[in-house]
């Protein structure tokens, strides 16, 4: 398969995740669709990185993945901490930064 | 083979991220993530990343996807309302939707890369191994690798001040009793 064929579909990924960034409204799957995003931006770096031969490429993908694990567990302590405190679980109920 | 080997993937990659952002309940969506990074982990495979589709199957399918489990158990089902709070929002984002995949695929297939239409140079056998990984880990991306150590401890640390139980939250909760046992 050529290497073109995995960057669509890492487009079309990415694309579908921010799709779901725009239509949901509940924190958590917000979330998941940011997971989306970055894992097409992994595949996207995985394909170049078969298309150069070269492993960098990977090392960066490797770097991305430990951003999102910080990302999902700050996120989610986010989340609880919303739930303990009987916020609404809504970002459009969220807009402002006081606790 | 490897067309069919890709179509599987692709499929499965697509079908999960669709149902994420379709499923209604929070958990049904966690469980389609799954599917979609099982997918992915085997494109991962074809891409000659062995090392990064193992660590995606362990890291994001397995731990990261537990943590997401707990947490739309303990937060429980999220009700969305049928209001919009832009007008038009949930037919505006489909197009945009389309304009950037769009705008993407003019992006990668444009460029003149004479290596995007090939299926890359051939590699020497252990490319993508856990041994050459951490080989470039340890030698050429040794300050990468420091900050991202730091950058879990940090995350790990954040996670508890901001979801870890406040004394005043307790009090509250219990009243006097706690403030007694305290004091």
């Amino acid at each position: 398969m050529d290497v073109s064929w995995y960057l669509v579909l890492s487009a079309l990924l990415f694309a579908i995740g921010a799709g779901g960034v725009l239509i949901r409204r509940s924190p958590l799957v917000i979330l998941l669709c940011l997971e989306l995003m970055l894992n097409a931006g992994n595949l996207a770096l995985l394909a170049f990185s078969r298309a150069n031969g070269n492993e960098d490429g990977q090392v960066f993908a490797l770097v991305v993945m430990v951003v999102a694990a910080c990302e999902v567990v700050v996120g989610l302590g986010l989340i609880v901490a919303m739930f303990r405190r009987r916020l609404p679980l809504n970002v459009d109920d969220m807009r402002e930064l006081r606790g | 083979m490897e067309v069919i080997a890709f179509f599987a993937g692709a499929i499965g990659a697509l079908g999960g991220a669709i149902a994420v952002i379709a499923l209604r309940n929070p958990f049904y969506s966690v469980l389609a993530l799954v599917v979609h990074l099982v997918s992915l982990a085997g494109l991962f495979l074809m891409l000659h990343a062995e090392f990064i589709a193992a660590a995606q199957i362990v890291v994001y399918a397995g731990a990261v996807m537990v943590l997401y489990v707990f947490v739309a158990a303990y937060v429980g089902g999220i009700e969305e309302p049928i209001w919009e709070p832009i007008p038009g929002q949930r037919l505006l984002a489909p197009l945009l939707v389309g304009a950037l995949f769009a705008e993407l695929s003019i992006a990668v297939l444009g460029t003149a890369l004479s290596s995007l239409d090939t299926e890359g140079p051939t590699v020497q056998i252990g490319f993508g191994s856990p041994g050459q990984i951490g080989r470039l880990f340890l030698e050429r991306f040794l300050v990468v690798f420091e900050a991202s150590s730091m950058l879990l401890l940090v995350a790990a640390v954040g996670a508890i001040v901001l979801a870890g139980r406040r004394r005043d939250d307790d009090a509250s909760a219990t009243g006097r009793g706690h403030e007694a046992e305290a004091a």
